[in-house]
């Protein structure tokens, strides 16, 4: 070979050394989280400007829309994808991810940097970071603390005509809703009536078939009414249980209140259309969760005092739940920068990045943030928030929640919406498919 | 099939092009013109076919890498095929199918009739007909979504301007008798143009002689439409609906976008219900098996259907 060749050849080589140097700098000093693409997000883009200019780690975020949120992120953990060091995934996933191998187990790293589980709320713990539920095994940090609750038209509710009219049919103030009948009262006063010159709804209540949706909104009332999982003191035997006296009334109860008081055609309305619903102003009670809170009370037309809320009310028996929602934050597996992945979940277990997260319209699941004296009424939403996360249940995390839920979402669509059988059937039908399921996966 | 291909690719190729490469005979070198082309086939159709059989035999679950995978023998095809809620998806198939194809062929062959005749305008009136098909179906479902809220949408208001019924005492894709139905006129909407394109090209391929003789023996338009127009048009109007009901068979987006498969499972499509199965319970054996008896259904209906079109078009 030729002497200027070999130069030729060693110029190119060590130009290849160092793009290839380079390049596995530019991946050590970059992380990917996924999440959902909503309001939260965002803030935790701004958010996360102080990690990277803390850590000189970049930050590059993959943010999918609710509705194919669940499809895109489990494929990724599912086929072992290298997309994500991070993740945001819903609570029911802890179950499948913990068992597969998808996320890494936190507790030697908690350990290791000091972090306690006993910091954060406690139905946060159990419904976002453990696997078993109940155990003390961790695999994720409680992220964003999520609850389904309420807002309603206060500055409808003020007014004296309403107030009096209201008064003189059911014999009581029309105000904040404790009970789920009184709820359907106030939504069936408001159906169809008139205000403004236009014509207005009772509620917008959760009735989307693809997903969740469905499943997330008839809960909370089911829970309200006296629906159980399991028996409590033998895992996974459902019948009487599930298909109880009470969790008829309870699904009996949300057909009602959807053939009552929905506005037209809310036959397949999830977050984001219960929102729109509620922010165009065409209904006076509005079903969703607490991340919504921050953007009404934002809203030029039903922020400020013109919006109130309220945590699930109660059911026949006088006690009330309400479905968790929110997230737990895992590094995943397959990643090949969890060092770093780490890393991130430590600066944001700090308790001063935590008040920054609730500032800025996350909502913190650190006990030192929501239980700081001034948490309660450093907005108006703050506690109700408080009142909700003290009275959550979470849907199954189970390794099989997807096949569970998606029985629960057409057992409930078939009857609520279409009309299909009855209360009863529908939940003897869950109880059979639920069995199906479980039996299966050899739980019996 | 492939030996016979070869040979003519090997006796097209000229000589003087196989000489240059050294060493490598007109047999060689056409098997490796072929090569690429039947490893691509191989890798993307053949084999998925192949694994997709041997998996629809198993209880594999793509989400659970841990778990040993079992063989099951036919229980998935046995539990598939006596499931109850399968077969309301199958029947809700068939009556999206059925309907969809009998409304688009008969506008279809209507539309491309009326423009077969010579008046002014009739192109801008053809390229206006044909734009829906142009556009995604998923921005048409999304579209059409709008269009039948009960609020605000169009469709509502013309039928509440027609008949005098308010707006927004029905909902479209809300209610369980309407929902099937509203989705078969978004898909006829957006593909009757199809079916009128191919029927619009069998009018313009029947000579104009035939209709000059017919003329001569004094038969009439009705006669003329019946015993020339018609035989003549059935072998393009069998070809529609052929690509129409494969289409129509896999429908997935646009009812998505529209119903999601509700309300309840009145609008779930076979199509719906497999991805529910492989991508949302993640059952992925049993989904491969569900796969299997689709593709077995659509490809033995094709077969039988393209035969009788070839008798057809031999007559």
């Amino acid at each position: 070979m030729e002497l200027r060749h070999f130069k030729s050849l060693a110029a190119f080589g060590a130009l290849l050394a160092a793009s290839v140097a380079s390049t596995g700098h530019a991946k050590a000093t970059e992380l990917t989280l996924c999440w959902a693409a909503w309001d939260p997000a965002n803030a935790l883009v701004e958010l996360s400007k102080d990690f990277e200019a803390k850590s000189g780690i970049k930050m590059k975020y993959e943010f999918v829309p609710w509705p194919n949120f669940a499809d895109r992120m489990l494929n990724e953990l599912n086929s072992g994808g290298k997309l994500c060091d991070l993740m945001i995934g819903d609570s029911q996933w802890i179950g499948g991810a913990a068992e597969n191998g998808q996320y890494v187990k936190l507790n030697d790293f908690f350990d290791k940097e000091g972090i306690k589980m006993s910091d954060f709320i406690p139905a946060t713990v159990v419904g976002y970071a453990e696997w078993p539920k109940n155990s003390p095994n961790y695999w994720a940090l409680p992220a964003f603390g999520d609850v389904v609750g309420w807002s309603y038209r206060k500055d409808w509710f003020a007014r004296p005509e309403l107030q009096a009219e209201f008064k003189s049919k059911y014999g009581r103030d029309l105000a904040v809703p404790k009970t789920f009948a009184e709820l359907k009262d106030i939504a069936e006063f408001f159906q169809k009536r008139e205000i403004d010159g236009k014509t207005v709804y009772g509620a917008a209540i959760y009735t989307e078939r693809g997903s969740e949706g469905i499943t997330m909104g008839a809960m909370d009332v089911l829970y309200s009414f006296g629906f159980e999982y399991q028996n409590p003191d033998k895992p996974y035997e459902l019948e009487g249980y599930v298909n109880s006296a009470k969790a008829v009334k309870g699904l009996e109860f949300y057909k009602a209140l959807y053939d009552c008081c929905t506005p037209p055609g809310h036959s397949d309305a999830y977050m984001s259309e219960d929102i729109d619903a509620y922010k165009s102003g065409q209904v006076a009670l509005h079903m969703n969760f607490a991340f919504t809170w921050p953007g009404i009370n934002a809203d030029a037309n039903v922020g400020g005092d013109k919006s109130g809320y309220f945590p699930n009310p109660a059911g026949p028996d006088g006690v009330a739940f309400a479905q968790l929602g929110g997230q737990g934050i895992s590094v995943v597996s397959s990643s090949e920068k969890q060092s770093d992945a780490l890393s991130y979940i430590k600066w944001f277990a700090q308790p001063e990045i935590q008040q920054k997260w609730w500032q800025m319209g996350g909502y913190s699941a650190l006990r030192k943030v929501v239980e700081d004296p001034g948490f309660a009424t450093s907005q108006p939403y703050a506690q109700t928030f408080l009142d909700s996360m003290a009275i959550v249940k979470d849907f199954w995390a189970e390794p099989s929640y997807a096949s569970l839920l998606q029985a629960t979402q057409k057992r409930f669509h078939d009857y609520v919406v279409a009309g299909q059988g009855s209360a009863q059937d529908a939940l003897d039908g869950l109880v059979k498919d639920w069995t199906q399921i479980f039996d299966d996966e050899g739980k019996y | 099939m492939l030996k016979s291909t070869v040979d003519r690719v090997a006796g097209a190729t000229p000589h003087a092009i196989a000489k240059r490469v050294r060493g490598l005979s007109d047999r060689s070198l056409a098997w490796l013109f072929v090569a690429p082309s039947i490893v691509l086939l191989l890798a993307v159709n053949i084999f998925p076919l192949i694994w997709t059989v041997r998996l629809s035999f198993t209880n594999f679950r793509v989400n659970r890498p841990n778990a040993e995978v079992e063989f099951v023998g036919l229980k998935n095809y046995l539990s598939i095929l006596s499931d109850k809620d399968i077969w309301l998806t199958m029947q809700a198939t068939a009556h999206f199918l059925i309907w969809t194809i009998v409304l688009q062929v008969l506008i279809g062959f209507s539309l491309a009739y009326l423009i077969n005749k010579k008046f002014r305008g009739n192109d801008l009136w053809t390229t206006i007909i044909v734009l829906p098909m142009m556009l995604s179906p998923a921005v048409v479902g999304n579209f059409w979504t709008f269009l039948y809220q009960p609020q605000i949408g169009l469709f509502n208001y013309a039928v509440g301007f027609l008949t005098g019924a308010d707006p927004s005492s029905f909902s479209m894709i809300g209610d369980v008798s309407l929902a099937p139905w509203a989705i078969i006129i978004v898909d006829t909407w957006m593909w009757t143009p199809f079916v009128m394109l191919i029927c619009l090209a069998g009018l313009r391929s029947i000579p104009s002689s035939i209709y000059e003789a017919a003329e001569c023996d004094r038969a009439s338009k009705w006669r003329q439409f019946w015993t020339i127009t018609i035989p003549l048009v059935l072998p393009f109007l069998m070809l529609a609906v052929l690509f129409r009901g494969i289409e129509n068979f896999k429908m997935f987006d646009l009812v998505v976008q529209l119903t999601g498969g509700g309300p309840g499972s009145i609008t779930e499509l076979t199509s719906i219900n497999l991805k529910r199965e492989a991508f949302e319970k993640w059952r992925t054996g049993y989904a491969s098996a569900y796969a299997v008896i689709l593709f077995v259904t659509v490809f033995g209906l094709a077969s039988i259907y393209v035969k009788a079109l070839n008798k057809v078009k031999q007559r």
